[in-house]
């Protein structure tokens, strides 16, 4: 990011005449104009204070952070692909690996706009970065965030510069342990709060691991689709279908892992309610659950994943669409569905309170919170296009041994 | 550091003797030299609590709720947005029908969620076991809020107007029952203790956990009282007795 | 950082000099002195607060020195009891004529608690 791109690439050079992309301006004015909008949303939200969202005292925590989990998860994931490159040293993987790391950059600040843009005091960042408690997951998550920001850009750098290539191996292991590190953290952000009967479990954080492949995935299919549609630079069918199957597999592990959570949280008997609020009666929340993340989210995926006669390119694009709209129902269940059954405090008592006690909490997204969530996106998508235009992160021409750059 | 204004001084402890004596005859002497001089830090030696005694709560009373709101400058609350610091909770056993109610607020747990969770320390417990939120650090993430068992917390959710000099209180911001700490400081106690003994109920006992002499410590030792989720294990400064 | 501060003070005082003239005319206080004199106060009374702030919110320290709450009960304005309000209230009046963002009263209570519990506003 530091380096002027044109002197530092590898060969062959960015844009060989009369291959730029085009459209660079049109692509960035839509993202930028998403992004303003989104920051409007959120100064709205800043100046007549959370009362112009959905959010309460009970549901604390809404759809920007449906939003911003989705992109933090998802950024882990995203490096995936060059973690197999540079861990396992597979060629066809590690010739991604730039397009990898900047998705996971991209995706990560994402999420963290967002996270930031919807605190209660955001002008107090300076706060946050100066007292930590060390006693505080979230805390840790802070400087797990923007740890990993840091190995990102020394991942790209190392990758996108010549005389650096070697390096981009040990990098690009050290960025692939931190990233399992951070998604444990992001986890367990949930997982620590056992007072709620959503989250007391162990297999939160395998879960989270499981979901970030999978959403990483399915994020860099789209996109490397859509850069190769960019650039003119079809991306080869037997790397995609290697992909897609792995998509697959990942789909799988997490409906494997969501399975055994609900199962074990129904052995529990002090569980048995709330897993009858998610799964069967929570108005809006067990819809989600079966319809978004069961059938779209994973049946969908799954079949294409494995069905020869789904092997197609547009085919693909669906199966990641769709690993994409279940993720978000899944999230929805999981942060707000949780929220929204009430705490147990007096177990053996039939509750009530002027403060909803013993009652399910409404809620219900307003349009800032919706947007300040898009903007993350649009944030991300902005730095993908900007980096795909200033990099050269597109592999073009045929999958060969030869064609790598090192290492 | 500084010279106490001491006729202040004499004034403020007038007022705690006078509240100790309508609250608790018979150890009055010994809460006064519990408490604190307004200029003195708080210390350890004492952990303050309250035991709130079901069987004396009246359902549909709302004197502790409305004293703290208005002591606190906290508007009364209507809507889910709205801050709430303390509820009172109608309570119906599920197997003998048997009903009861209660106020419910911040527990002051000596093993806090809410301290551990937050990430800039915002969310603090005094020496003495109080737990706050310093307003100056919290940047208002809400995460406290999910961490806290009892849906003791509000989060500031509209601009402010009409602060008490001692509840400064503002937009973005967390808050939750602060057991009256400017006038514990002095000598005193919370103003919901002070209503429901004015309402002619004394269902709420206020005092020093950590005194074997004070009418609390006399209390919890009588009989079995419940900590709220005890499985937790949070060691609530809040005992509730009949539950 | 000293050295630069300093300059800057005395670029500000240099320029209160010259203004002089356009000074705000700020409510008379109460009582015949502040609890430390005035140039001492001009330069650090915020640094005098966030350091009482921290023994009053943490360590339960009451009714001290540097309390904000007692720079409100003596510099609020006679009638309104408050140091807010127009250019010539204490607080905002000095804020706003040296250009200083003054947030302390999103939060804290800007009027004295007399004025708070609806009686006269101060004593004179
Ligand atoms: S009751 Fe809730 S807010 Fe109060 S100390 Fe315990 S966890 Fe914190
Ligand atoms: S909302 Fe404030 S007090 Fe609560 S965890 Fe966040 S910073 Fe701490």
């Amino acid at each position: 990011m530091s380096t002027r791109p044109a002197p530092a690439h590898r060969s062959p050079p960015a844009w060989p005449s009369g291959t730029a992309p085009r459209g660079f301006a049109a692509l960035a004015a839509a993202g930028a104009a998403v992004l303003a909008v989104a920051l409007g949303a959120a100064h709205y939200m800043e100046e007549h204070g959370h009362v112009v969202t959905g959010m309460g005292n009970q549901v604390v925590w809404g759809l920007p952070h449906v939003f911003a989990l989705f992109l933090i998860v998802a950024s882990s994931g995203a490096l995936n692909v060059a973690s197999v490159g540079s861990v396992f040293g597979e060629a066809a993987y590690k010739r991604r690996a730039p397009v990898s790391a900047l998705l996971a950059l991209a995706l990560l600040a994402g999420g963290l706009m967002v996270l930031v843009l919807d605190l209660g005091r955001p002008e107090r960042l300076v706060v946050a970065a100066t007292h930590y408690n060390f006693r505080s997951i979230f805390a840790w998550n802070m400087i797990l965030y923007n740890g990993f920001l840091a190995i990102l850009v020394a991942y790209l750098w190392t990758n996108l510069e010549r005389r650096f290539v070697p390096l981009s191996t040990p990098v690009g292991i050290l960025a692939f342990v931190w990233r399992i590190v951070l998604t444990t953290g992001t986890g367990s952000i949930f997982g620590f709060l056992v007072s709620r009967q959503g989250y007391a479990s162990g297999l939160v954080a395998p879960l989270f691991i499981a979901m970030s492949l999978a959403w990483g995935l399915a994020v860099f299919l789209l996109v490397q689709g859509a850069l190769a549609r960019w650039h003119d630079a079809p991306v080869p069918e037997a790397f995609r279908l290697r992909l897609r199957r792995l998509l697959g597999v990942f789909v799988a592990t997490v409906a494997y892992l969501t399975a055994v959570l609900h199962l074990t949280n129904l052995y529990w008997a002090k569980q048995a309610a709330f897993e009858r609020f998610i799964l069967v009666d929570g108005a809006p929340y067990a819809w989600l659950f079966w319809a978004g993340w069961a059938g779209v989210g994973t049946a969908v995926p799954l079949v294409i994943a494995f069905h020869p006669r789904l092997a197609g390119p547009r085919a693909t694009t669906i199966a990641a669409l769709a690993v994409i709209a279940g993720a978000f129902a899944q999230l929805y269940v999981f942060i707000v569905g949780a929220q929204a059954f009430p705490l147990e405090i007096f177990p053996g008592y039939a509750t009530s309170s002027a403060f909803r006690d013993g009652a399910v909490a409404p809620y219900v997204p307003s349009l800032p919170e919706a947007l300040l969530g898009l903007g993350g996106i649009a944030l991300a998508y902005l730095i993908v296009l900007a980096g795909a235009r200033l990099f050269d992160v597109v592999p073009r021409g045929i999958d060969a041994p030869a064609a790598d750059g090192g290492g | 550091m500084n010279p106490v204004d001491t006729s202040r001084r004499a004034f403020l402890g007038g007022t705690a003797a006078f509240a100790g004596v309508a609250l608790a005859p018979g150890i009055l002497l010994y809460e006064y030299a519990a408490a604190k001089a307004p200029g003195e830090a708080v210390s350890s030696a004492v952990r303050w609590g309250m035991l709130v005694d079901t069987t004396r709560c009246a359902s549909g009373c709302t004197a502790c709720v409305d004293a703290c709101h208005s002591e606190h400058g906290v508007p009364k609350p209507a809507r889910p947005t709205d801050a709430q610091w303390i509820r009172k909770v109608e309570l119906k056993d599920l197997r003998t029908g048997a009903v009861r109610s209660a106020p419910v607020m911040c527990q002051h747990c000596a093993e806090p969620p809410c301290v551990d969770v937050c990430p800039t320390g915002a969310s603090f417990k005094r020496a003495d076991g109080i737990v706050l939120v310093d307003r100056h650090t919290c940047i208002g993430c809400r995460y406290c809020m999910m961490a806290c068992p009892y849906k003791a917390r509000s989060f500031v959710h509209e601009p402010t107007a009409g602060q008490k000099t001692d509840t400064p209180r503002g937009k973005g911001c967390v808050e939750s029952c602060n057991l009256c700490v400017h006038r514990v400081d002095r000598g005193g106690t919370p103003a919901c203790v002070e209503a429901c003994a004015d309402a002619g109920h004394r269902a709420i006992v206020f005092g020093d956990l950590n005194d074997p002499a004070s009418e609390i410590a006399q209390r919890v030792r009588a009989a079995t009282t419940t900590q709220l989720r005890a499985d937790l294990r949070t060691d609530n400064g809040v005992r509730y007795l009949g539950l | 950082m000293r050295v630069i501060a300093a300059g800057l003070l005395a670029f500000v005082l240099a320029g209160v000099a010259w203004a002089g003239s356009r000074a705000p005319v700020l409510d008379a206080p109460r009582g015949e002195k502040c609890v430390e004199d005035a140039a001492t106060m001009r330069r650090s009374h915020m640094d005098f607060l966030r350091h009482q702030r921290d023994e009053t919110v943490h360590r339960g320290i009451r009714g001290a020195r540097h309390s904000l709450a007692g720079c409100v009960e003596c510099h609020a304005n006679a009638k309104d009891g408050a140091v807010l309000g127009s250019p010539s209230h204490f607080c905002q009046g000095c804020h706003a004529y040296a250009a200083v963002k003054l947030d302390c009263f999103e939060c804290h209570a800007s009027r004295t608690r007399a004025a708070q519990a609806g009686r006269p506003a101060r004593s004179p």
